[in-house]
């Protein structure tokens, strides 16, 4: 691999022509005539048809299959069952724990346990309705409680927690409870975020086309084709080098599409069995099975705060929902943690998190992944906080603002920071100091704030490898071809791509042709996930811009007999700056460089800096560097009905740089609709039939209709506020704009409710019959409050104490204190409280 | 399992095709299936979502709950008939350019809906516009740029020099009090 031309943070500073305006998106086109090629768009000669046979019952032994009679439905072609692919898979290599068919038990309605394909998609219908499943029902468990009392049967049997508890994590980052002996106000919460699901408009769809006995390619609905890929080979025990995976453009993802699913492998390997293409199409229903949604959370969070607002510590507890299945669950787990850090000065943090199996679709990554939950927690208890303080909300957060470029309590690298603007512009768009606390009742406002990574640090394997790759192939007619294994799933990374390239070599946008999320022709990127592809696709793609600039400058400056570093790129021309009239146009600068050096191909490729922290649980939370929002809410209450109304929304995001401003904007409106649509609606909930009907625990609302979210209707008008700081570790200074702009949302609903008429509503949706209630309560002189009042009482395990940056830590573990534990540990059965117990007064140890 | 057939001409976007197709089938699976029209999308296929929104002599229809059978000597429109030779529409201008199309799943859906909006109100109000594109979900915009390039498009239709304000483009310059707030500044 060559070495790197630069590090993206000693880039030529030139002006940029194209970034930082709003052109259009580079397959708008394409969208609006209806030409984009969406999975379920393709169809092949002799394409069949696959439907997937799934499970009704929650949890239960497979005792028989029979697909006799559905044989006799005219036109089917053949079946699958797990016993034909045993090899499990799964996003994490730590929780491979899926079958493409289930061989043996189910663990949740939907679960697919048989698979039938035939000449028409009707014909696979009829019979996938007619294959007989015998089952043996096992117990079912519905819940975070259920999974923590109910350690038989286990859903899984891998984990090391045991019983149905599938990750446990604690980690101390300083001295909390020293922090809270130092506070002159303690404050505890508990709170719940229901889960929800992303409802992207289009159903996965994939098509599989054999090429040959042991080769296979497949197009999909996927965010992350490398992963896929990698699945693809495990389950079908075939070399990756033989599988082609081919991303559709997504009709949406929000992290829906970012696992691999057994849809796409069941769909190659009926395409190698029958030998002819296989296409199978999600029906919505599917599609919530699928799920990878929000994780339910319960929290409780314990903080202290000085009288002057100067946040001392905090304790953070968070228990998930994970549903039937690992997905990104351990990560998750973490993430409802790691980001508690970098907007706040937080000098002692500890976190202890939990998630347990049920027996329900599996959650995963949905936009925030994993932080919007603590987010909630963290920004409805400042404002609690405030309250109790007597200091202004926004002037709570402001004081307590995270230093930009240093290091976290939690070993997290933050760089710039601008979320001191973005509140500042929403409290001067709103008129916050005018109008906070004063409006009439039933109006109030409410601000928060959050924080997101541009990408996550580390890779979902692990390997020493770049985490994006961009190969430019030019010729001479000036065309430049780039090649880049991302996937456009409607957020614009294809306009990133083309608008880097164009921006570095000086051309239009028409010149550049994208080749992308393809494992056969283009490099590797991982995928659309974690806010990464703007800033590390962006990187490697500035790489490989400014090497094939470099070969074309090199021929030009020798033709036009001036120094290279005189060379202007730009409108289709290379020139002199000094004196413009000279140059070339582009394609003759591509005919000099080829004449010079042979066929003109380039690559650049992007790996994240190492992050600092070297504890166990470091690897989840890492970014280059982050992104901020602030948001106020304004919100009209009705206390007759507690029904109420979003009035209009200011949201500020720190974009670090704009690669193009009005996609930015689309990507912030877009993160405050869905948000809204968390915080007022949306909801993943679950009912037990009653035992007459199998007592199975079924999905309440599978379907569009009763899975509420916003129409044209609820929608706010919002406010928004681009705030450009740029950020060196971006391309362009550009960070992430995804996801970082819902989090604010939720907490900003919650607390202006509180603002309107003095109620706190501590969970998520909220709902008007809560709002009432707590109303109730409060007219009554009890707490003027709704939500959870407990935390579930369970060992979170060992706990990782971590010295900080500021306790002159070195990112690791506090050796010391593991040791003792190994003894303890060894020397005891008691549970970790007692451990801990016994372990109380050596603080000196991790304070050193 | 149902086998009939049925043979019938179909004008789709103006141009009359013989398509043979089983009876049951709906007009959205006839549309893409039978006759390759594969801009018309679904997300539900029970009425639910409005993705699958074609018009039919003039007005929307969800095309998953109309059965093909039903359509003979009817005006269907797609997606795909709505360029005029290789211009755009000034709504699929407008939808491209300011990114009202993000994974453009639910476009076709809106863009045909907004069009027989326009059709008949050439200047709605806002309220107008969402209470006509109401039927469709949209989950990547939430909506803003869709009403903002239906704003657009309406006044080019009408002749209108039109351009996008800066705080569609760029955003909000802060610093300025906007909304409830500047109403409330306004009345003092
Ligand atoms: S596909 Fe959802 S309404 Fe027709
Ligand atoms: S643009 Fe993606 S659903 Fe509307």
């Amino acid at each position: 691999m060559a070495e790197p031309v630069r590090t993206p943070d000693e880039r030529p500073e030139r002006e940029t022509r194209l970034i930082g305006t709003p052109f259009r998106r580079v397959d708008g086109r394409a969208k609006v005539t209806g030409v984009t090629r969406f999975a379920d768009d393709l169809s092949f000669p002799r394409m069949c048809h696959m439907r997937l046979v799934r499970s009704t019952m929650p949890h239960a032994r497979i005792v028989k299959i029979d697909t006799r009679e559905a044989a006799q439905v005219p036109g089917v072609l053949g079946f699958l069952t797990g016993k034909s692919m045993p090899n499990t898979f799964g996003i994490l290599p730590v929780s491979e724990d899926e079958h493409a068919l289930c061989p043996d038990k189910v663990r949740m309605v939907g679960d697919p346990v048989a698979a039938v394909a035939a000449v028409t998609e009707d014909a696979a219908f009829e019979a996938a309705l007619k294959v007989r499943v015998e089952y043996e029902p096992l117990t079912t468990i519905s819940s975070i409680e259920e999974a923590l009392a109910t350690p038989e049967p286990r859903i899984h049997d891998y984990s090391r927690a045991g019983g149905n508890i599938h990750k446990l994590a604690s980690l101390e980052f300083g001295d909390v409870e020293g922090a809270f002996a130092d506070a002159d106000l303690l404050l505890e919460d508990f709170c719940y975020y229901e889960g929800n699901t992303h409802l992207a408009m289009e159903q996965h769809a994939a098509v599989a086309l054999p090429e040959d006995v042991d080769r296979v390619t497949v197009y999909s609905s996927t965010q992350t084709p490398h992963y896929v890929h990698r699945a693809l080979s495990k389950v079908l025990d075939i070399p990756a080098s033989r599988i082609r995976v081919i991303a559709c453009p997504n009709g949406g993802g929000f992290g829906g599409k970012s696992d691999p699913f057994n849809h796409e492998i069941v769909a190659a390997k009926m395409a190698l069995h029958l030998g002819r293409p296989v296409k199978i199409v999600l029906t919505r229903e599917e599609v919530f099975y699928c799920h990878r949604g929000r994780h339910p959370v319960q929290m409780w969070l314990k903080t202290g705060f000085k009288k002057d607002g100067t946040i001392t510590g905090q304790h953070l507890k968070s228990a998930l929902d994970g549903g039937a299945y690992g997905s990104y669950g351990v990560a998750s787990t973490y993430y409802t943690g790691a980001l508690q850090t970098v907007t706040y000065k937080l000098p002692h943090y500890r976190f202890d998190g939990v998630r347990t199996y049920t027996n329900k679709p599996p959650c995963g990554p949905k936009r925030g992944h994993g932080t919007p939950q603590p987010r909630f927690a963290w920004e409805i208890h400042l404002d609690k906080a405030a309250h109790a303080l007597g200091i202004d909300p926004a002037d709570l957060r402001i004081k307590n603002l995270e230093e930009p470029e240093t290091v976290t309590a939690n070993w997290l690298k933050v760089g710039t920071i601008g979320l001191g603007k973005c509140i500042e512009a929403v409290v001067e768009g709103s008129g916050w100091r005018e109008r906070y606390g004063k409006l009439p009742e039933g109006r109030g406002l409410g601000l928060a704030c959050g924080a997101y990574l541009c990408g996550a640090g580390l890779p979902i394997y692990w390997n020493h490898m770049p985490q994006s790759g961009v190969q430019l192939l030019l010729d001479r007619s000036g065309r430049v071809a780039v090649f880049c294994g991302e996937t456009e799933i409607g957020q614009g990374s294809d306009s990133v791509l083309a608008a880097v390239v164009a921006e570095v070599l000086g051309v239009d946008l028409n010149d550049i042709r994208l080749c992308v999320g393809d494992t056969d022709l283009t490099p590797v990127d991982l995928g659309s996930y974690s806010s990464r592809v703007t800033l590390m696709m962006g990187n490697a793609a500035i790489e490989a811009a400014e090497r094939a600039r470099e070969m074309l400058a090199s021929a030009v400056a020798e033709q036009l007999e001036i120094p290279k570093d005189r060379l202007v790129f730009a409108e289709r021309r290379v020139f002199d700056t000094e004196d413009p009239e000279r140059g070339v146009d582009f394609a003759d600068a591509c005919i000099a460089a080829e004449a010079r050096f042979g066929t003109l191909g380039t690559v650049g490729s992007y790996t994240p800096p190492r992050s600092p922290g070297r504890f166990k649980g470091a690897g989840v939370g890492p970014s280059p560097t982050y992104s901020y929002s602030a948001c106020v809410m304004e919100v009209e209450v009705d206390p007759a009905t507690g029904l109420y109304r979003p009035i209009h929304v200011w949201i500020a995001h720190d974009i670090g740089r704009s690669i193009n401003p009005v996609l930015v904007l689309g990507q912030v409106e877009g993160s405050v609709y869905m948000g809204l649509g968390e915080a007022m609606m949306e909801e993943q909930v679950f009912r037990r039939l009653p035992k007459r009907l199998s007592g199975a625990l079924v999905h309440k609302m599978p379907s569009m209709l009763e899975y509420k979210s916003p129409t044209f209707h609820e929608m706010p008008p919002v406010t928004s506020y681009l705030i450009e700081d740029p950020d060196v570790r971006g391309p362009f200074g550009a960070k992430e704009v995804g996801q970082g702009p819902l989090l604010p949302v939720p907490p900003a609903l919650a607390n202006a409710i509180f603002d309107a008429v003095g109620v706190r509503i501590d969970q998520i949706p909220i709902q008007p019959h809560m709002i009432l209630k707590a109303l109730d309560a409060k007219r009554q002189g009890a707490e003027p409050r709704y939500g959870p009042t407990s935390f579930p009482e369970l060992d979170f395990g060992e706990l990782i104490k971590v010295a900080t940056p500021a306790e002159g830590g070195d990112g690791r573990a506090s050796d010391e204190l593991q040791r003792k534990r190994q003894e303890s540990k060894r020397a005891t059965s008691g549970t970790m409280a007692e451990r801990d117990e016994a372990l109380k007064g050596k603080k000196d140890l991790t304070t050193r | 399992m149902l086998t009939e057939s049925s043979t019938l001409t179909l004008t789709i976007n103006g141009e009359e095709r013989r398509v043979a197709f089983p009876t049951h089938h709906t007009l959205l699976e006839v549309l893409r299936e039978e006759c390759g029209l594969t801009g018309t999308k679904h997300g539900c296929e029970l009425g639910e979502c409005g993705t699958c929104t074609v018009l039919v002599d003039d007005k929307p229809v969800l095309s998953c709950l109309a059965l093909a059978a039903e359509m003979e000597g009817r005006r269907i429109e797609t997606v795909e008939g709505m360029q005029e030779a290789n211009e755009l529409d000034p709504l699929q201008r407008t939808f491209a350019d300011l990114g009202a199309a993000q994974c453009g799943y639910c476009t076709p859906a809106i863009l045909l809906t907004a069009r027989a909006l326009l059709d008949h109100n050439p200047d709605p109000t806002e309220a107008e516009t969402r209470a006509a594109l109401a039927g469709v979900l949209c989950r990547c915009t939430g909506y803003i740029k869709i009403l903002q390039a239906v704003e657009g498009a309406a006044a080019i239709r009408r002749g209108e020099d039109w351009t996008p304000p800066d705080d569609v483009l760029y955003g909000d310059p802060p610093g300025t009090p906007t909304g409830p707030a500047a109403e409330d500044t306004a009345n003092g």
